[in-house]
Parts: C-alpha cells; structure tokens; sequence
C-alpha cells in the first residue's frame, strides 16, 4: 500500500532581475515560507521534513544553504536534508520521505541569486573539468549550438522559438518579463548567441519558492484543493554532448513514460530556452490543446534552483478539478537532467 | 505502514591518500563503487538509482559534479539524486538512498560519496566569510578548538584523553588496508609531543586532508535475501542552525534529538550495551567522548571515562571507530558514508583485521557544519 502525498501549498518571492539581500536568500524565504505556511494554517512545528534546493556556485560561497536555514528558525532542531541541485529534486526527496511513512507533511524550498555572479560562466563550471570547462563554453553558447543542430535538422525554425517567446512574455502580468510583442518584431531583434536572441534566453532572475506537501489523507483537511502527486520520475544523460543527440530528450522521454504522463491538460515546462521548449514539448508528445506555461515559465522569470520547484507549484495552483496537469524541471547543460512530475486535482 | 525494509548489500572504498593523482574524479568514484558492485555481487545493470553527496563543490572547483560523472558512476539513463548537507553528507547520502527503498522507489540503489581535496586547500574554502558574522579565517581546527576547550572545562576530563583516541584511532587505521595514515608505532608520548595547532589540539589529534571515495549497494528486502547483509534498523537526521543565544555546541540539541529519534526507532533501549560498534565522526580527537555524550552513550560529563578506560577500543565493551576514522582518512564528503559502510561491514563480518568479534548491531555516525547537521544509522545482521 503507496502513500498518496499532495501538494498543499506553493508561494514564491518575486521574480526579480537583481535582489539587495545576501546570496543565502533569507530574505527572500522567510515571507515566503510565512505565505506558504499562513495559506494553509501551519506553522514550522507541523513540518515533518524540510528539504531544499540551491547551489553554493551560484552564491559563491560553500554551505551557502546552511545559512539559508536561519530564514526557518530550526530550534528545535529540524528534520532536514538539501540538494544540491534546482528545489524540484528536493521535492522528489521530501516525495519519497512521506511515501516512507516517517513523517506526513514536508517543506521544500529552494533558492538562487543569479544576479550575484555572471551566470553563462558560472553554469560553464558544470561541464568536464579536463576536457570541456577549460575551453570556457557557457550555457547560453552551448545552448545556442542545440538550437543550431535543430534548425538544420527541420526540427524547429526561428519563427517557432519567436513565437514560443512572444507566448511566454504576454502570459503572466505579474512576471519579471511581461509584454505584448508581435512574432516579427522578435525576429527584428539582435542576436546575442546566433541563433538565439535574447527572447531566446531566460532572464537573469533572483528568487525563491516554497512547496508544503502533505498525506493525501491531511491534505484534505489543510486546503480547499490539493494536487496529488500521481507519480514523480527523473533521468540523467551522459555529460558528454558530442556523446548525445542534442536535438531529442531521451531522459525526459523515460521519465514521462515512467510516469504516465497521458491524458494531460496543462504543463508547466522548465525550458530556459525556447527551442528547449519545442524539444521538450515534442519529447512528452503535448499537442495543441495542451494549455503551456500559463506562469510565463522560465523565459519570463528564471529563479535558478528555484524555477523547476516553481513550474510544480505553478501547476499545482492551476489545476482544474478531474484534470491533469505535468511540471516538467532540468538541470545541467542542453537539458542533461530531467524531472516529470504528474498532478491530479481530486 | 508502507516502509520497505532496506538492506546493505556491498561496501566498497578507495585508498585513501593526500593526493590520488592516479586518477580522475570520475576514477576515483569508480575505484569505490567498482569495489562496492564486487562485494555484492551485481553489475551496474542491477541497480536502479544513483545517489551521489560531496560537500562544497568549490572543494574540486565543478559545480554539481555529479551532472559531469554521470557516466563514470553508472548514473547514465537513471535516476541520479546529489545530496550536500556539509561535512554529514556522506551518512545523509547513505540515509537518502535508504529511503528510496523505504519508500518502495527502488529495488536496489548505488550511494557514492567522494572528496578529491588535492584539487585545493580545503580548510580555507571552509572558511569564506559568510554575511553578517565575523570570519573565524582559521578553517575547521580554529572552529572547534574553543567547543573542545569548553568540553574539558565542563566535564574536567584530564588532558590526556585526546591524546589516547588519537593514538587508538591511528593504530586501528594501521589495521585498514584502505586508511590514509597508518601508524601502528604511535604512542601517546609521541601525539603530546607533535606540534600544537589549536589549543588544546595536537598534529596528531588532527584529521587528515584526503583524496577518496565510499560507495554502498542498498536493495530491498528481496534483493537482500538469502545473502549476507546490513539490515538497516533506523536512520535518524537533524539540523539546527550555526549560531544563536544559549545554543551548545559542545552537545548540540541536534545530534540528542537525531540519536533518541535512532534508539527509539531501532528499538534500542541501552546503546551502551546493546550497540557492539560504532563509527563515529570524530575529525579532532576530542569528538570522541564528545559524540559518547551527545548520542547518549553514557552520561554527560562521563564520556572521557569511557574512553579513558579503554573501553573504546577494538575489544572493549564499545569499540569506537575500529577503522581507523576519520581520524585516519578524511576525505571530507565521503567520511560520512566511509562511517555508514564500516558500520555494515562490521555487522556483515567484512571488516577484515579490524573486525569486532561477533558485531551484530552497529551505529554509523556523521557530523557538519558548525556541529549543527547530523546524520546516523544503526545496522544490524538480523532483521528488524
């Protein structure tokens, strides 16, 4: 017998090109835990297991996270554990720590300040140490020649990714990037990384978001509509990118079959490019009636460490009761690392 | 309840040395986890799930490491969850990768931890001023000297004490094929007589700086059927923040909370007695009876008679650390996990010259951050 575990509540700190607050992102968690735990009733001594997601490159610093714990107030002491990698696999971890039985709510958060340091280079630190990172190609450079190998397969065409921009900056009012732009206005811009521009690339973003999960069985108690998770699956592909055909996405194709995910009327999708977009969005098999990004998704607010746990919150708010809905979070370079999470309104 | 039952089912370490320029990061995981395979006897088609912890990745200057071994780790086509919880996060690996058993995720499971600390100067990359607080600028040694002052202060242990386990540990390391200081000669005149670091802290009542790496195979109860294994009775983690008014640091509420939390859940009602091993996390010679205390061992205040008497040593009533600890290699994210693996072997009866005689329940124990995360184990040759 599998414990069912929803999803209950979900707050985020303004997306934000640049925050004055420390790299520990204390100032961003600490209302935004107090919104996610005042939605629900909680307070931090109902939280069975805290988990969260951030990366010490970002903040420049070891144990950046460790001083992130100040934002919780964790005396007594806390039952707790950190990835380091985007706060989605910090939600698969608290995921699987209620499915043990051991505890029946958790808090996941993450985190990132990316305005701290220069992004692209800092990302250019994930790559082989002896043999790929010393030639320095950043994120949105190799990215770019992702972009490339799909245009010259017929994969995707400029006009395709301008529209998946114009889509995601007119989507969400309250994003970091939010205006009205025609297709061929976009195509009219520079590029910053041929053939990206800069619709192409998610912004630089300071943020932080926050997931309580429950059992299904207190969820319903705690609010109105919880999303249950009906199944979470992850894959990981070879670093090596001459080694991969960067125009598919095996891994997320595995791990949306892994999770079943059919029958889906919303995604939220964690591309921080807009051919990724396309190529995700071929990989899961998402037709046109599925509705995509409602949020804006990452190419209109791009909390690194934070935005894959964002797109499960963000879905997780919109779901419709009998629908379901999938969140979608990557990780590493050209979409190395991918996460299918399925949600389904009861 | 739905908790599967876990098991360990292979351990699986490196040598550990000050510089293992013989191999490459990815070399260095793959000594550890090539071994861990054999001692259980499965292939990497076998496993499920890749769980991988190091602590900072400033310490080998890539982020998120794990992304770039993928293929070295067997990860490739997988799940790969990365684990970082300071200087606990080999044990909190071991813990993560438990739980994707308990929770029915998995059947059998690959934890690695590894530290390549060549790759820089540890103690100093442990020591980057955090905001608002005052730079200790004094790496891990400068930071618990004054808990270890305040030890000797609150429980009058003579001084003496730290010397002792220093020299148990180093002569216990020379029984470890794997350890990185092996010394069977040392003597406790010879630890008094080494260079002061950080009063009341010798060179020799200092952890090592090490190149290496841990890695264990996990199953559930089906994998582990019908083999010799670690059963896995209870995990145990908790955190509590670096610094604020009236914390100890010396006992810190945390690691108490995380061992009743393990007794309670183990089902052990007198540790002393009923535990016939244990690894602890002890960097600076000193922790030992400060951990004795804080699991609750014994009583606060009488840590340092335990291991006064003798009592901790291979052959004593609790031997601590048969392996030499982390007092013999240390290579910082994966001495957590070298704790969790050397517990299991003691119980699986693999730990070759420095086995305990008849260990059916050990304790795997690891420590980080300013005494603040902590992660444990206990083991057991039968099943819960």
């Amino acid at each position: 017998m599998s414990i069912d575990v929803s999803i209950v509540s979900f707050a985020q700190a303004p997306n934000v090109r640049e925050t004055h607050g420390t790299t520990n992102g204390v100032e961003m968690l600490v209302p935004t835990m107090k919104e996610a735990l005042d939605r629900i009733g909680l307070s931090k001594k109902d939280i069975g297991f805290w988990c969260s997601g951030s990366s010490d490159y970002l903040a420049g610093r070891a144990f950046s996270f460790i001083a992130a714990v100040d934002a919780i107030g964790a005396f007594p002491p806390i039952h707790e554990s950190h990835v380091e990698a985007d706060a989605a696999w910090a939600l698969y971890e608290a995921w699987v720590k209620i499915r043990t039985g051991e505890v029946d709510t958790a808090l996941v958060y993450g985190f990132g300040k990316s305005s701290a340091g220069q992004l692209r280079r800092v990302l250019a630190l994930q790559l082989d140490p002896y043999t790929v990172g010393p030639l320095w190609p950043d994120a949105v450079s190799i990215a770019g020649l992702q972009a490339r190998l799909g245009l010259d397969a017929g994969l995707w065409t400029e006009r395709d990714m301008a529209e998946v921009a114009a889509r995601s900056r007119a989507a969400n009012p309250a994003a970091q990037i939010y205006e009205q732009v025609t297709v061929d206005e976009l195509l009219g811009r520079p590029y910053v990384a041929d053939p990206l521009r800069k619709h192409d690339c998610a912004p630089i973003t300071d943020g932080a978001a926050v997931v309580v999960l429950a059992t299904a069985d207190r969820a319903k108690d705690l609010c109105e509509q919880p999303a249950r998770i009906t199944s979470i699956q992850h894959r990981v592909e070879s670093a090596s990118l001459g080694a991969r055909d960067l125009t598919a996405s095996p891994s997320t194709v595995a791990a949306a079959k892994a999770a079943n995910a059919d029958g889906i009327a919303l995604a939220e999708l964690h591309a921080p490019f807009t051919h990724q977009e396309i190529l995700l969005r071929q990989a899961l098999g998402l037709g046109d009636e599925v509705v995509l990004n409602p949020s804006g998704g990452p190419l209109a607010g791009n909390p690194m460490f934070a935005a894959g746990l964002a797109r499960i919150g963000e879905a997780a708010t919109r779901l419709k009761p009998g629908e379901r809905a999938l969140a979608h979070a990557t990780s590493g370079p050209a979409l190395q690392q991918n996460l299918v999470c399925v949600l389904e309104a009861d | 309840m739905a908790k599967q039952r876990a098991a360990v089912l292979g351990v699986g370490q490196t040598h550990h040395r000050s510089k293992r320029l013989d191999v490459t990061i990815g070399g260095l995981c793959r000594e550890a986890i090539d071994r861990a395979l054999a001692d259980a006897e499965l292939t990497f088609d076998d496993i499920d799930a890749v769980v991988l912890g190091k602590a900072p990745d400033l310490f080998e200057g890539v982020m998120m490491p794990e992304l770039m071994l993928a293929d070295a780790i067997g990860a490739t086509g997988k799940p790969l969850l990365r684990v970082h919880t300071a200087g606990s996060v080999g044990g909190s690996t071991a813990n993560v990768a438990a739980s994707l058993i308990h929770g029915g995720e998995h059947s059998r499971v690959l934890a690695v931890a590894f530290e390549k600390q060549s790759e820089s100067n540890a103690m100093w990359a442990l020591s980057i001023a955090v905001p608002f607080h005052m730079p200790v600028g004094a790496g891990a040694g400068g930071y618990f000297a004054p808990h270890v002052r305040s030890y000797i202060r609150r429980s009058g242990a003579p001084k003496h004490v730290g010397a002792l386990v220093a020299v148990k540990d180093r002569r216990n390391g020379a029984k470890n094929q794997y350890a990185h200081l092996r010394q069977p000669d040392i003597t406790l005149e010879s630890v008094q007589a080494s260079a002061m670091l950080w009063d009341p802290i010798r060179y020799d009542e200092t952890c090592p700086s090490s190149d290496g790496a841990c890695a264990i195979v996990l199953g559930d109860e089906n994998a582990a059927q019908g083999r010799t294994a670690a059963w896995i009775h209870a995990t145990a983690m908790r955190t509590e923040p670096t610094t604020f008014a009236g914390r100890d640091q010396v006992n810190p509420q945390a690691g108490k909370d995380a061992a009743a939390a393990l007794w309670r859940d183990a089902g052990i009602t007198d540790p002393l007695s009923q535990v016939d091993a244990a690894e602890l996390y002890v960097p600076f010679s000193w922790f030992e009876p400060m951990w004795l205390e804080n699991l609750g061992f014994v009583e606060e205040g009488q840590g340092w008679k335990l291991t006064e008497s003798g009592e901790t040593e291979i052959g004593g009533r609790l031997p601590i650390n048969p392996s030499g600890g982390v007092m013999s290699s240390n290579p910082i994210g994966a001495s957590g996990m070298l704790r969790f693996g050397e517990a299991a072997m003691q119980v699986m009866g693999r730990a070759g010259e420095h086995q305990v005689d008849g260990a059916r329940i050990a304790v795997g124990h690891a420590y980080g951050g300013g005494s603040q995360y902590f992660s444990m184990w206990v083991v057991g040759a039968e099943k819960p």
